[in-house]
């Protein structure tokens, strides 16, 4: 599945249980990050990030485990700014030693930056944190031997969809994850959350011909995993390809599945992101204001909805996470900013602040993606099209998309639209454009709104002028 | 799963080697990894650290120190896997982590059985001779300032340049219940340089990259500057570019931008597990004729100094030369521990990780094309129209069906065997079976590529790929021009 993983605040190791773990008010990982914090010298800015994660993987194989892992994994990242220069370092451990080495080998560090006067850790701004419930116990007591169950129930009703359908991977997964931040600019945050989720991979065979597709279901606890769900698109998605043939080249409409949108909105909010746009890479950096969409287009970054899979409470700076119009009445409003981006632009910090973990500094990012849902079901918009192509899935994503230039081209496979319904399958084809023009061409936002385990949401999606590459 | 050229990884010296853990221990760790009655148990151990350099609009943004260090320990009984991975390297740390790896593995009581270890000598497959942990970070500050002053000075266009610098030294021990005992201790370097350029056209990238399996002595051997430049000639020519074509037609490869194409359209399809879960498109067909007959594809883990380089896999067996493809003919897939186990055969050197933390999986190493008889300018004068791809970037494959994609980063049009106008970017998109079948030319040049990370099962590895100028009879290119 390309979806990204929860939460996993990231890092280096202890085997346990996943039941064992970590605290319930972060008061150890807070202690270390206060030690680090407190040696901090004058005119030194500090910065301790300390996580503690980990994850279970169990996949099943024709009824059996293939693989059970449980591992976690903890460690610390240390930033130190001096006289706008900056240094980092990181250790996959929390041993006392590799702590004081950290701290010396990011002090090193900064002798080698270059000075730059917006360099500096993000402040308090008054922004109050949302409360949220990310962190659930019923997961956290969950015994391995239901996981186990999940996964192999998964493949049975997979397997019980269709008798053309092949399972080649069914797993259950979860992770949890802690992380304490603390500077000397007055941030102290420590946040926590878990989640899980069951996917399956799958096979369709029709004499030589095999054709594959995945299905999955996510949640924050395992009552929540929707297996029927998640077999039959499993199931759907590998039998409708089944007879596919290289479509024509042409210019059409494509209805992009929600899992494909989901893929489209978080390339279009890298155009977005402020550090790109201070740093000159941006396609949309003096665009504000502009027409980008149309009018019916609203383009929102909120972490702070819960139904969204990667809501948090704050963001990888340890500022409140909050909600963000981007794309306002297809009007560009905002870019996503973490607090350099936003010093060097004059503005302040949206708390878009990402963080893949200790190992490194924050970035900038979108969070929670959505679009305005408009009204219609993808069956009626569908009805409603007399010749396009339904996009079930889409490769090559991060070698044929350049958010720089905005040039689009993309791998694809789906069914062929025809007088309002779906006809042939299709495969071995690329759709291309760019990212400016698709944006413009949006012809309708689907009423159907998916929560997928990604940073942006699923919705359906047409876009009109896309240029279809087959035979 | 996905392979982009550019990050990271480690590689290879004589061990001049720290023990991380004692042989002792290793023996009490197994035999406690045995107890729920597993046949086989493996301690996979790390100590890295690394160094990495960002330099970013005309600053050093952050030199950064980082060091990982644990076990990952696997329990395999009957066709399940147990795994789980520590930090803590104490005597308490890993018997935790080995009875946590035998309890997922099986919930049985078998007893106990005890392991004599053997220190297997590892092959030497390539020397250092500076180890980058003994180069001033100033120097390392210094190559990068290098790269940026090169690439803008390349031209007026150019508004942006992104550069990093990253070296690794990773000593590790495998050890299982089979007696095995390797060492290995593996140094890498990188450089990456990405430019924007800006012009009426919009703005366009250009990237270049350099990674080996050595010391620092690798940058002696290598003009950085010229990698730069050239970074920013490719982001300059495509301020001229016109959409790219949609539709087949022929497409020639450049030697040594295209060895993604045969990770993609084959590598992949041949890695065992995909096999023998009847997930791949090569899949009993052994003996047969899968390539045209100029083809002979090689996965080489022990060349010299390439970036999908490796004394011994991350299973502790040495890295070999495996012939895959011969004249067109499939000789041998990939393998490792427990695919090569199921089928009662010798593992081939592809058992790989991303680290301590991740389960060993078929991987690749250095995959490549080996060349044929065709002068590379007659492969372009003979083609009347299509599209010369200079420079590729990553790709990826539905092993299943064979579909796969890849990114043409720098292209051109070929019209009546001449090479013109250069193309937006864009991917292609062809079926690795019939893409093999419809190599009609390949060049004598042969070359290797740039480093690439390949992704499978959401874990990273550094791969090598080489190969000739080559053409391919048709190939769909998904541009947007008529």
């Amino acid at each position: 599945m390309a979806g990204e993983r929860r939460g996993r605040r990231d890092g280096g190791v202890t085997a346990t249980d996943a039941r064992s773990t970590g605290t319930h008010d972060g008061a150890d990982l807070l202690a270390i990050a206060d030690r680090v914090v407190a040696q901090a010298r004058a005119g030194e800015q500090v910065e301790a990030f300390v996580a503690r994660g980990g994850d279970t993987e169990v996949r099943v194989y024709q009824g059996e485990v293939e693989h059970f892992v449980a591992a976690q994994s903890e460690g610390i990242g240390i930033r130190v700014i001096r006289d706008g220069r900056t240094g980092f370092a990181y250790a996959g451990t929390l041993d006392a030693a590799a702590v004081a080495e950290v701290l010396a080998d990011a002090r090193d560090n900064v002798e080698f930056g270059t000075p730059d006067e917006w360099a500096g850790l993000a402040e308090p701004d008054g922004v109050p944190v949302t409360d949220q419930v990310l962190w659930n116990d019923e997961l956290a007591d969950c015994p391995p031997d239901r996981k186990i169950d999940l996964a192999k129930a998964l493949e049975r009703a997979t397997m019980a969809v269709d008798g053309r359908v092949r399972v080649d991977e069914s797993n259950y997964a979860d992770a949890f994850g802690e992380a304490a931040v603390a500077t000397t600019t007055g941030i102290r945050q420590w946040g926590r959350e878990n989640g899980c989720y069951v996917s399956v991979s799958t096979l369709a065979d029709d004499g030589d011909e095999t054709q594959t597709g995945f299905g999955f279901s996510v949640g924050r606890r395992p009552d929540d995993l929707d297996l029927d769900r998640a077999a039959t698109e499993g199931s759907d998605r590998a039998t409708r390809l089944l007879g596919a043939v290289k479509p024509a080249s042409k210019r059409t409409t494509v209805v992009l599945d929600p899992f494909v949108t989901a893929q489209f909105l978080s390339i279009i909010a890298s155009t977005l992101n402020g550090e790109s746009v201070v740093k000159g890479r941006s396609l949309f950096r003096e665009r504000m204001g502009d027409q980008v969409a149309p009018a019916f287009v609203h383009l929102v970054d909120d972490p702070t909805n819960a139904l969204a899979y990667t809501a948090t409470d704050v963001d990888g700076e340890g500022l409140a996470a909050r909600r963000n119009a981007l794309i306002e009445g297809g009007v560009l409003r905002r870019f996503t900013h973490n607090s350099y981006s936003a010093r060097r632009a004059g503005t302040v910090s949206t708390g878009n602040a990402t963080r893949g973990g200790f190992a490194g500094t924050p970035g900038v990012g979108a969070l929670a993606l959505s679009l305005e849902p408009g009204v219609r079901s993808q069956d009626e918009i569908v009805a409603g099209i007399d010749d396009g192509v339904l996009i079930q899935s889409v490769s090559g994503i991060h070698s044929g998309v350049n958010p720089v230039s905005g040039d689009f081209s993309t791998g694809a496979a789906g069914l062929m639209i025809r007088d309002g319904a779906v006809a042939e399958p299709v495969r071995e084809f690329t759709i291309a454009s760019t990212l400016q023009r698709m944006l413009l061409d949006i012809v309708e936002v689907g009423g159907d709104i998916d929560w997928l385990p990604m940073r942006a949401a699923g919705q359906t999606l047409v876009v009109a002028d896309v240029t279809m590459s087959g035979a | 799963m996905g392979c982009g050229t550019a990050p990271w990884g480690a590689r290879a010296a004589p061990p001049r080697l720290v023990a991380v853990i004692d042989q002792e221990l290793i023996e009490q760790t197994l035999a406690t990894a045995l107890r729920t009655g597993a046949d086989f148990a493996e301690v996979y151990a790390e100590d890295k650290r690394n160094t990495s350099v960002a330099l970013d609009d005309g600053r050093i943004e952050q030199v950064t120190s980082g060091r990982d260090r644990g076990v990952g320990i696997r329990v395999i009984k009957g066709e399940t896997s147990g795994f789980a991975h520590t930090s803590d390297l104490s005597a308490d740390g890993l018997r935790a982590a080995a009875s946590a790896a035998a309890a997922a593995a099986s919930r049985d009581d078998g007893g106990v059985r005890t392991v004599a270890l053997s220190e297997r000598a590892s092959q030497q497959v390539n020397a250092v001779d500076v180890y980058p942990d003994e180069v001033a970070k100033a120097r390392k500050v210094e190559l990068m300032q290098r790269v940026d002053d090169a690439a803008r000075s390349a031209g007026s266009e150019v508004v942006q340049v992104s550069a990093g610098y990253g070296d690794s030294r990773k000593r590790v021990l495998v050890a299982n219940s089979d007696g095995l005992l390797a060492r290995d201790d593996i140094v890498r370097v990188l450089a990456r340089i990405s430019v924007v350029a800006s012009g009426d056209t919009g703005m366009q990238t250009g990237f270049q990259s350099m990674g080996q399996t050595v010391g620092w002595e690798a940058f002696d051997a290598v003009d950085i500057e010229e990698l730069a430049r050239d970074a920013a000639r490719q982001a300059i020519v495509k301020l001229r570019a016109r959409p790219a074509p949609s539709g087949a037609m022929p497409v020639v490869i450049k030697n040594g931008t295209g060895g993604v194409l045969f990770h993609e359209a084959c590598g992949h399809g041949l890695e065992a597990d995909h096999v023998q879960k009847g997930a791949s498109v090569y899949e009993g067909k052994l003996g047969e004729l899968v390539a045209s007959p100029l083809v002979t594809l090689v996965d080489d883990g022990t060349m010299a100094t390439e970036w999908g380089t490796l004394a011994i896999d991350d299973e502790g067996h040495a890295t070999r030369r495996n012939v895959l493809i011969e004249d067109g003919v499939l000789v041998d897939y990939m393998w490792d521990h427990i695919r090569s186990r199921h089928d009662g055969r010798a593992p081939s050197g592809n058992g790989r990780r991303q680290s301590y933390m991740h389960l060993p999986m078929v991987r690749m190493t250095n995959t490549f094309v080996m060349n044929g008889p065709d002068e590379p300018d007659d492969i372009v004068g003979s083609t009347e129209r299509g599209v010369y791809v200079a420079h590729l970037g990553g790709g990826s494959v539905n092993t299943a069906t064979g579909d796969f994609v890849f990114g043409m980063t720098e292209a051109y049009l070929i019209e009546n065997g001449e090479i013109t106008e250069p193309l937006r970017e864009g991917n292609l998109i062809g079926n690795g079976p019939q893409v093999l079948r419809d190599i009609d030319m390949l060049g004598n040049d042969f070359a290797m590529g740039n480093p690439g990370t390949c992704g499978k099962d959401g874990q990273g590895v550094p791969v090598g790929d080489g190969q000739p100028t080559l053409r391919v009879k048709s190939l769909t290119i998904g541009g947007t021009a008529a």
